[in-house]
């Protein structure tokens, strides 16, 4: 299993309830029975452990261990209420797998009698039942996410126009830093479920970050990222209100920055954030003015032009 | 290597995301600013820093890394915790400096990987 269906399967234990694992299928016995007919219960049923029941209420359990000691001692005769284990463990439906995992850890017993909220038996949970039911819901988990990712990426295949893209929108808002980075992770969650390259949907995040920081430390008015995904190409829009930028050029040198103090001490405004945002874009575009604010505009291949010029250069000779 | 092993071997303090040390360690990175962070550190890379802010967080989260290592004894704010706890990004604290993290880090055997994909 990789880590994050570790993730998953530790979350599952801590939400599914009892109610929702065990087996609801009652086979019980009777305290006067012997334990050749338990042992026949057992074998029949193929289970390990049968609740005993007195009058409707739970008095006991007896379990192939028990089984296994009166082969032993010759006892296969004696009714079972002198062998049965009186002081049962039970657990409620309404409970978490969680809590049964750590019984089952600690009291070592294999099975245990599960009741509704009026103290009656309604099933039995053993170990083997919670592993089944988190195994289900994974599946189940697995399979939603696959279908998401399957309508996701196929979302361009069926819409006829000339020219299909989605557009994304994302506020910023300034001084955010609580935030910061929640534009970029959803628009990042967004793009893995679209099907894009890991490797492009890492360099657009870089971008979206650098530029989602930028508006939220710089900006006076926060802004918006607008992402625009089409077939053949990325591009990502960051605007804000102002102050603008005074000079562009200067803004573009890697290590500019105008960035206060208390900023730079969390470790940003080292002006390596446009520099980046360069790096990883196949174009960009950076206008500012002081009545306009800000606006960067970057865009990233998703199908190189250069590979299919190629390609239909070759074909043509 | 694991993210525990190399937690046992620094005797590193684990104050966030106890339940993400069984992540496989692809690398080392070791900067104080963010904009670094976010462009050399890739997934599955272990990140050294002298940052202790929530924003720290969200550069382990965007990046998938295997966590964060804060040297120096800095204290890491506590919505950090709270937020890496969240997103299950282990945040691992020291008294040693990143010099000597590094350092033992190298020794184990974690590299520098390669930067920009």
């Amino acid at each position: 299993m990789c880590p994050a269906e570790v993730h998953k399967a530790q979350e599952l234990v801590y939400e599914l309830q009892i109610g929702q694992l065990m087996t609801r299928r009652l086979i019980t016995a009777a305290p006067e029975m012997t334990m050749r007919q338990v042992k026949a219960l057992l074998r029949d049923n193929r289970i390990s452990g049968l609740p005993v029941l007195l009058d409707g209420e739970l008095a006991g359990i007896v379990s192939i261990e028990d089984l296994i000691l009166a082969l032993e001692r010759g006892e296969l005769d004696v009714p079972i209420e002198r062998v049965m284990t009186c002081n049962v463990q039970t657990i409620r439906e309404s409970e978490l797998a969680v809590r049964a995992l750590s019984v089952f850890a600690r009291a070592g017993v294999g099975r245990l009698p599960v009741l509704d909220a009026d103290s009656r038996l309604v099933g039995i949970v053993t170990p083997g039942d919670i592993t089944r039911g988190v195994l289900e819901a994974l599946q189940h988990a697995y399979e939603d996410e696959e279908i998401r990712r399957y309508r996701a990426s196929h979302v361009f295949d069926d819409i006829r126009s000339d020219h299909t893209s989605l557009v994304l929108r994302y506020e910023v808002l300034v001084g955010d830093f609580a935030r910061a980075g929640r534009a970029s992770s959803q628009l990042k969650s967004t793009l893995n479920r679209l099907g894009v390259d890991p490797r492009i949907v890492r360099r657009v995040a870089i971008i979206s970050y650098e530029s989602e920081m930028n508006i939220v430390i710089h900006s006076t008015t926060g802004g918006e990222l607008v992402v625009e995904v089409a077939p053949e190409m990325i591009t990502l829009v960051a605007h804000d209100g102002g102050p603008g930028i005074p000079d562009v050029e200067k803004a573009m040198q890697p290590g500019f920055s105008t960035a206060p103090d208390w900023i730079r001490e969390m470790g940003f405004g080292a002006g390596m954030g446009l520099s980046n945002i360069n790096a990883c874009a196949d174009a960009m575009h950076l206008i500012s003015s002081a009545s306009d604010g800000t606006r960067l505009e970057a865009a990233v291949q998703l199908k190189p032009p250069t590979e299919k010029a190629s390609h239909e250069t070759a074909g043509n000779r | 290597m694991k993210l525990q092993e190399i937690v046992e071997s620094l005797a590193l303090t684990v104050r966030a995301g106890h339940g993400s040390l069984d992540t496989e360690v692809t690398g080392g990175y070791a900067a104080d600013l963010l904009s670094c962070a976010m462009a050399g550190a890739s997934k599955g890379v272990l990140w050294v820093t002298l940052q202790g802010h929530l924003n720290i967080v969200a550069i382990a989260s965007l990046n998938e890394l295997a966590g964060i290592i804060v040297t120096e004894g800095k204290p890491v704010a506590p919505d950090a915790l709270a937020k890496a706890d969240q997103e299950r990004v282990p945040i691992l604290t020291t008294e040693l400096s990143t010099f000597e993290v590094v350092g033992k880090l190298w020794e184990l055997g974690v590299r520098a990987v390669e930067q920009r994909s």
